[in-house]
């Protein structure tokens, strides 16, 4: 099995996210992330789901997620040709024995201090889900408190937008 | 007995109401449609101001619904005050189990939308059944409920139930209503949704207060669903594609399922069948969509299907899809299904193409469309010169009609036999009468005995199995088309399910007749019991027989119908007759017959088509044929 970032366009309307999860748990689907957002156009949101499946199923869920009426377009993005990224903020063990070196780390990642106590130091980053898992295990050995994730959103390289076209104008 | 007269009741009232009903329904000989939009049947009109029950009332005149099945409450009782001067007949059923399965009925035998209504909490949440019935039968039918005020939601309050949340997994799609201003175009929607595309149940729940607040009613509302875009017309590389195999095939199949019917495309069917002289089967969703009488029908594949249709799946070197999604009944162990059969695969759903049993050419597209467009490139191929002999096909399946045809053997106890009280019915009644079935035993013989000639005449629960679904199922059928005879064959299990709705039936003057295959048990149960689990009994007696507790007879009496019993062969005939006589009221036939008749032949649940048993321990004999 492998991983696939498909963005889903749905109409901005209430339960439109529980109808969309609720169909991947009916029909057997894990969902390695889920995360959602508004667009350009309000009336549109965008929510970008990485799913662990062979192709086969994957074209029956897409099939299917298609079928619910507030789902407007499903683009499957190639991971060659798009931007992926995940947030990330890590509450770190860091006194003053080791909070240099846990600077170092944090700079080596480009990542950024976003609050600072006595014995601990919270770090925001970015990146693909491979940067991220390589700065949580560096920092790792210091102690890590607390974390948080968000789930992956992705947007296609080049000029071409997924949300023009006909359908979407309605919206 | 006191039984109401045409004179009584809803009878007067409904006559008074003749003008707001469509007509044509006396000759139903054309197929029952159900892709027609939502069509305004009034003029547009507004805005005037109405309450929001009275916009949700006004929507349904306007959209043309001339009957509703339902039970009041307090959640949905603003509506109900419009509704007793609207011109929409609303029938008082006796459980929301009931409605819905007669809005079902409605639809299956009129192509219309059917319409059932609800209150919040326990009457929202007794429709699931039905819904999920006709979810999985794709039937075109809209379910109202009432939900508790806005304030409310949420809270726990008394009678609240979730019922969008509920009945996400088991509708087309479903409504809570937010503002009365919505609700003509959400009620448009939901008639449209329903409809259209592959048709299904939609759900609308709108909030007691949204009911009861000030708004304005105008119409025709716009619709907005800019994310539903059914595909109606084929591809036409596809069905080039299509055409071409089936005319150098040697072995081909037309697989025919319910799709057709809805489609109303079973005129075409029959001319592309015999166009191309391909062998039919058709589904249990699909009775009616080909005549039983005519010669290139094989029967209905699957479980309980002929050795025939099996076979001629089973060997197919093509199988052309139409409209039927490849269910477990009809393929038996997936993975052995058809292993030599090309497949073609035309559904209006691009969701079934593919989904159980790989397609090699994917048609998506509304049944009608696509016949008709390979009638079209089939012609093409043949003025080419491209034809095929499948002399040596009918010969083999013809052999096996011949060798192994549907019958029975007559109890060996003297008892009477279901099956034979199953064919005479068919056979005095006639293909122009509604037959509606419930589930298990007495539905596998009545769509194995009982010739269809015509669309729209064989109603069942197929893809849920929902015991119970015949009574209800045939009083609805019996409203949408109050001039056919309908018949529902029924066991003795699922008549206790629902039976109460035949006071329903009794009082609104809806003279169904229901025919009580009454053997004692839960007779399929106790089939497999008998073949998979050496006969031990657990939990399948009902007592009927043994104790004759309830009394059927009695029952039909009590609930104002009239009961009648037949417990031997030689008076089946004028006991069925004596039923067809009474046409002012609901008629109970109680027939007791013996409990150890078996549905044959059988594809064991799990077990390869292959596998197929003509009878208990006998197998038919396919590996002479040289295939």
């Amino acid at each position: 099995m492998t991983l696939h970032t498909l963005s889903v366009l749905v109409e901005n309307k209430p339960g439109v996210l529980a109808r969309v999860s609720g169909l991947f748990s009916r029909r057997g689907f894990n969902i390695d992330s889920l995360a959602v957002g508004e667009t350009e156009n309000p009336d549109v949101s965008r929510i970008t789901i990485v799913v662990n499946a062979d192709s086969s199923p994957l074209e029956q869920v897409t099939k299917q997620l298609n079928k619910l009426v507030n789902v407007l377009k499903i683009v499957e993005l190639d991971p060659q040709v798009s931007v992926a990224r995940e947030l990330l903020l890590v509450k770190v063990r860091a006194d003053r024995t080791a909070r240099a070196q846990v600077l170092e780390t944090v700079a080596l990642f480009r990542a950024r201090v976003v609050d600072v106590a006595p014995d601990t130091l919270t770090v925001e980053a970015t990146g693909t889900p491979d940067k991220l898992d390589a700065l949580l295990r560096d920092l790792e050995p210091f102690g890590i408190k607390e974390m948080v994730q968000s789930g992956t959103v992705a947007i296609g390289r080049g000029s071409r937008s997924i949300t023009a076209g006909p359908s979407l104008r309605a919206a | 007995m006191t039984r109401p007269t045409p004179e009584t009741l809803a009878h007067s009232a409904r006559r008074a109401r003749t003008v707001t009903e469509p007509a044509g329904d006396a000759d139903h000989t054309t197929p029952p449609r159900a892709a027609a939009p939502a069509t305004p049947a009034v003029r547009p009109s507004g805005p005037v101001p109405v309450s929001g029950a009275g916009s949700l009332v006004r929507s349904l005149e306007a959209l043309g619904v001339d009957v509703v099945f339902g039970i009041p409450g307090g959640a949905i009782l603003p509506a109900y005050d419009p509704l007793y001067d609207s011109s929409v007949r609303h029938i008082l059923v006796r459980h929301e189990q009931g409605a819905g399965h007669a809005a079902t009925g409605y639809a299956q035998a009129t192509g219309r939308v059917g319409v059932c209504i609800a209150t919040s909490g326990p009457g929202a949440t007794n429709l699931v059944t039905p819904i999920a019935d006709a979810y999985m039968d794709s039937v075109p039918i809209v379910a109202i409920t009432g939900q508790v005020a806005r304030p409310m939601i949420g809270t726990d309050a008394f009678q609240e139930a979730d019922i969008q949340g509920i009945t996400l997994p088991i509708t087309k799609h479903n409504f809570l209503v937010q503002n009365a201003e919505e609700i003509p175009q959400v009620l448009a929607e939901a008639f449209h949704l329903a409809a259209t595309g592959r048709p299904g149940p939609v759900l609308v729940d709108i909030p007691k207060d949204v009911l009861q607040a000030a708004t304005t009613f105008s119409w025709p509302p716009t619709l907005d669903l800019p994310g539903y875009r059914p595909t109606l017309h084929p591809h036409g590389k596809q069905i080039r594609e299509a055409a071409r195999l089936m005319s150098s095939a040697r072995r081909p199949v037309l697989y025919v399922g319910g799709g057709v019917l809805k489609a109303g495309a079973t005129e075409s069917l029959r001319q592309l069948a015999e166009l191309t002289g391909i062998p039919v089967v058709t589904t249990l969703m699909a009775l009616g969509a080909f005549p039983d009488s005519h010669r290139q029908h094989l029967g209905m594949p699957g479980m309980h299907g002929t050795v025939a249709a099996v076979y001629g799946l089973q060997k197919a070197d093509l199988i052309v899809a139409l409209g039927a999604r490849f269910d477990d009944r009809v393929t038996g162990k997936l993975d052995s299904f058809a292993p030599d059969a090309t497949v073609v695969h035309a559904d209006i759903d691009p969701a079934e193409i593919g989904k159980n049993r790989h397609a090699d050419v994917p048609i998506v597209g509304d049944a009608k469309h696509v016949i008709d467009e390979l009638i079209a490139a089939v012609t093409t191929e043949h003025k080419a010169g491209r034809r095929t002999d499948l002399h040596d096909w009918w010969h083999q399946l013809d052999d096996l009609r011949e060798r192994y045809p549907l019958g029975y053997d007559e109890p060996a106890d003297g008892t009477l036999s279901p099956q034979y009280v199953i064919k005479r019915l068919g056979e005095i009644v006639g293909p122009d009468a509604i037959y509606v079935a419930g589930v298990g035993q007495h539905q596998m013989w009545a769509s194995q005995f009982i010739s269809y000639e015509k669309p729209g005449t064989w109603l069942n629960s197929g893809g849920l199995g929902t015991m119970g679904y015949a009574v209800p199922a045939a009083m609805g059928a019996k409203a949408g088309r109050p001039d056919t005879v309908v018949w529902a064959v029924d066991g003795d299990g699922c008549f206790q399910m629902t039976n109460q709705e035949l006071a329903t039936c009794a009082l609104e003057g809806i003279p169904v007749k229901i025919a009580v295959i009454n053997n004692g048990n839960l007779g399929m149960v106790r089939q497999w019991q008998t073949l998979f689990y050496e006969g031990r009994y657990s939990n399948t007696e009902l007592g009927t027989h043994k104790h004759r507790i309830p009394d059927f007879v009695k029952l039909a009496e009590a609930l104002g119908c009239v009961g009648l019993r037949c417990e031997n062969a030689e008076d089946v005939d004028k006991t069925i007759e004596a039923a067809m006589a009474i046409t002012d009221a609901p008629v109970v036939i109680d027939f007791t017959v013996g409990k150890d008749a078996m549905v044959w032949p059988m594809v064991a649940a799990g077990t390869s088509n292959d596998e197929i048993m003509f009878a208990r321990g006998v197998r038919p004999a396919f590996d002479e044929d040289d295939i």
